[in-house]
């Protein structure tokens, strides 16, 4: 190994080390967003291999971690487009033709809600945050994983309804549809496990 | 007039789409009336807010998910070759 002629820049850049100290970092951001261990694995993998393979083009101007982030975010969006492009185009356009029996229980025959929603205080900006988050995250493994996964990608991707649509290669309405879908059935999810109340706050 | 499921549609659409004058004005006028709907607004904007957090934000999720010390070493392994070829080349 001839680590002695390696000037300033290719010092820094060494995988096991990338590894070392944030591979867990890596992993959990990964979990989060696929919620299979193996496939997070393989993220982090794929990560820190495509890192080395690109050494060269980082600058330094960003923070290590940054670094690795924005590569491994790269690497989710294609895996979650890929599992998304393996269902049937016919089983998509079902889940999104078919009608919703958790949504429809919600109203009545006018469209009215028949319960109301709740309350939930604000959990996004109050220290609350925690238990809605991981309520959250058990709402997004209880969803049916196609739902998941277009919430997942289009809340990461940033990307709009269209481009998510043509990649998939699915109607902007049908698109439309599942997140409609799958924030309801996270909302009401959510209504099932979180209560402001009981962390005590009031507002 | 929109009925409450119209504007729970309508309101999953304002998360994608900038919706039209009309479609906004309509959504206005129920939200005037129906404190139902205003309270799914505000449930909305709290799932988009903290799905978003969830999902790009480490610090906030208390997770300690951690690598298995199996697929730290199959890792490292793999790493390893790719480094040794590298070297090679050299």
């Amino acid at each position: 190994m001839a680590n002695s002629d390696c000037p300033s820049t290719t010092t820094a850049a060494d995988p096991e080390r990338w590894l070392q100290d944030h591979g867990d970092y890596l992993y959990r951001y990964a979990l989060r967003q696929l919620r299979d261990s193996v496939q997070a694995e393989d993220m982090v993998q794929e990560t820190l291999l495509a890192a080395w393979q690109s050494v060269a083009a980082y600058t330094g101007r960003s923070a290590e971690k940054t670094w690795l982030t924005g590569i491994l975010k790269h690497k989710i969006i294609d895996c979650l487009r890929k599992q998304l492009r393996e269902v049937p185009v016919d089983d998509i356009t079902a889940l999104s033709d078919s009608p919703d029996s958790g949504i429809d229980q919600l109203f009545d025959a006018r469209g009215h809600w028949i319960t109301p929603p709740r309350h939930w205080g604000s959990p996004h900006k109050t220290l609350e945050n925690r238990q809605f988050i991981e309520a959250l995250q058990r709402c997004l493994e209880r969803l049916k994983p196609t739902l998941a996964r277009v919430f997942t990608l289009k809340e990461i991707s940033g990307n709009s309804n269209e481009e998510i649509c043509a990649e998939l290669g699915i109607t902007a309405g049908n698109c439309g549809v599942l997140l409609y879908r799958a924030r309801m059935g996270l909302r009401q999810c959510l209504e099932a496990l979180w209560s402001p109340s009981q962390t005590g706050t009031t507002d | 007039m929109l009925s409450c499921k119209d504007v729970t549609r309508k309101i999953s659409q304002a998360q994608d789409r900038r919706l039209t004058f009309r479609e906004r004005l309509s959504i206005r006028l129920h939200l005037l009336i129906c404190y139902a709907c205003r309270r799914f607004v505000k449930q909305v904007t709290i799932l988009t807010a903290v799905s978003q957090r969830l999902l790009s934000d480490d610090s906030k999720s208390g997770a300690v998910d951690t690598l298995t010390d199996s697929a730290r070493h199959r890792i490292r392994d793999r790493l390893q070759e790719s480094v040794d070829r590298h070297d090679g080349k050299e």
